[in-house]
């Protein structure tokens, strides 16, 4: 039976893992191999980079990270963040990656997932959705650039979309939950999940086992993905599963992934 | 079950680069449990190689394309039938097959059957950590747990056809109905999950194939002679 996947993020920054509250407000949290590393041999099931580094020049650095990730930690490796083209994704892929997050990119170029997809399939193509709760309480609104930019998009409706085009898994945000620890966004999950059939990771809130727990069972979520909580040993990778499989959800009680 | 000496007593593996992603995984994983790792990008590289493996994720029809314009379809078809050990991850296992319902591709014809999309999955693509249920004994997962788990990112999985059909047959995985997760005849062997991205349990898969391939016993041992073609 496929297990859920507990997934914790880096937010990489010129090298260095970092976590804003709303995507501000950044402190440093370490190095990010280092830190995978450790994921890794806690039982973590994959590893997500996001590369918030607004320099150009930041590129070179964050391929060095995943290849020296890809060298240490052998579990699924996801990077977004910065990827364009298809030659971005390329590079990603090639330096120790599995697959590529789009977000900003695809909003602006919806064709760039079926490029991506045709090129390296759709179970190399993540599409992430960083969504605002609309002001009257009806849907949710897409929003890009680090969560800056609204766009006019219904959250919803751009996921469809996206996996038409060939998203192989979607990535969904709340922005209005994420860094506050108050829980994921189930309804958003929900809203997305009863309308898609590629995996949903659920990203934005968590503050608990019983976050993770509710964005299964209530969101339809197959994967819970969270940052502060790891870096701050909050609650451990294996703590959080334990309680998981307490709840009656199939997960991978790893023995210790080699690191 | 790191080696210790790093001489040329290691094994050679060459893992063919075709452009379908992520190499690095599979050349550190497998650099870990003792293998002595070349990147093949063309024909002239497979020399002196002892194992040959094809990793890769995606569709088969640019895959095989790919593999075509290197030159490179085949020697990979010379190598399996002249017996020689024969590792194909996940993309790499499917192109074992004759063709792809994916795509229409046709793929090398190793091995009798067809590559289709899974059937009745609760998600597609199927990806994560799933169990692999073995239905025959085979050194390469030697010291594996039974209900070990293994990552997974695929949405199709091949189907052996043909009188050995069943024998090919090495585990089977659920996802909606079950599919083929493994498979082993002669000296092929192929595995829809990533070994290399499968922490501990796929390291001791990799490192049992590694061990076999220095004992010159991949991948069935003595009865691998005898498994008819």
């Amino acid at each position: 039976m496929l297990r859920r996947r507990v997934i914790p993020c880096l937010d990489v920054k010129d090298g260095r893992v970092v976590k804003g509250t709303r995507f501000v407000e950044l402190v440093d949290e370490g190095d990010p191999p280092e830190l995978a590393a450790r994921y890794a041999a806690e039982g973590a099931d994959e590893l997500v980079f996001l590369d918030i580094s607004a320099a150009p020049e930041g590129r070179g650095t964050l391929l060095d990270i995943v290849e020296r990730t890809a060298r240490r930690a052998f579990i699924p490796l996801t990077v977004g963040g910065g990827v364009r083209s298809v030659d971005d994704m390329r590079d990603v892929l090639r330096a120790g990656a599995d697959k590529v997050s789009l977000n900003t990119a695809a909003v602006a170029d919806p064709d760039l997932i079926r490029r991506c997809a045709a090129r390296f399939g759709r179970q190399a193509v993540v599409v992430a959705i960083d969504a605002r709760r609309q002001p009257a309480g009806d849907g949710w609104e897409v929003v890009v650039t680090g969560g800056r930019e609204p766009t006019g998009l219904g959250a919803v409706a751009w996921a469809e979309r996206a996996v038409e085009l060939g998203a192989g898994e979607l990535l969904v945000t709340s922005i209005d939950r994420d860094g506050t620890r108050s829980g994921y966004d189930t309804a958003l999950l929900r809203a997305i999940s009863d309308r898609v059939h590629v995996p949903l990771i659920a990203s934005g809130g968590a503050a608990g086992p019983a976050d993770f727990v509710a964005a299964i069972r209530d969101g339809g979520a197959d994967a819970v993905l969270a940052a502060s909580i790891f870096h701050r040993r909050i609650h451990s990778i294996a703590a959080v599963k334990e309680a998981m499989a307490a709840a009656g959800l199939s997960v991978r009680l790893a023995p210790g992934a080699a690191a | 079950m790191t080696a210790g000496a790093r001489h040329d007593d290691r094994p050679r593996f060459a893992v063919v680069d075709y452009g379908a992603g992520n190499l690095v995984s599979i050349e550190q994983a497998l650099t870990r449990v003792g293998a002595n790792v070349a990147i093949a990008t063309e024909p002239s590289d497979l020399e002196g190689a002892d194992a040959l493996i094809v990793p890769g994720v995606g569709a088969a029809a640019p895959a095989m394309a790919r593999l075509s314009a290197a030159g490179l379809d085949d020697p990979i078809r010379s190598w399996i039938d002249g017996g020689r050990p024969f590792l194909g991850i996940c993309l790499g296992l499917q192109l074992l097959f004759d063709g792809s319902d994916e795509d229409g591709a046709v793929t090398l014809g190793a091995i009798p059957g067809r590559t289709v999309r899974l059937v009745d999955p609760p998600t597609l693509p199927h990806i994560g950590w799933n169990q692999v249920e073995r239905v025959r004994d085979h050194p390469s997962f030697a010291g594996v747990d039974p209900d070990a788990d293994f990552y997974f990112v695929h949405s199709y999985a091949g189907v052996p056809a043909g009188p050995d059909a069943e024998q090919t047959i090495l585990a089977r995985t659920g996802h909606g109905s079950s599919f083929v997760s493994a498979v082993a005849r002669a000296n092929v062997l192929g595995v829809q999950f990533h070994p290399e991205r499968s922490g501990a349990n796929g390291l001791r898969f990799l490192a049992n194939v590694v061990g076999l391939v220095r004992a010159d016993a991949l991948l069935g041992g003595p009865r691998a002679a005898t498994v008819p073609a």
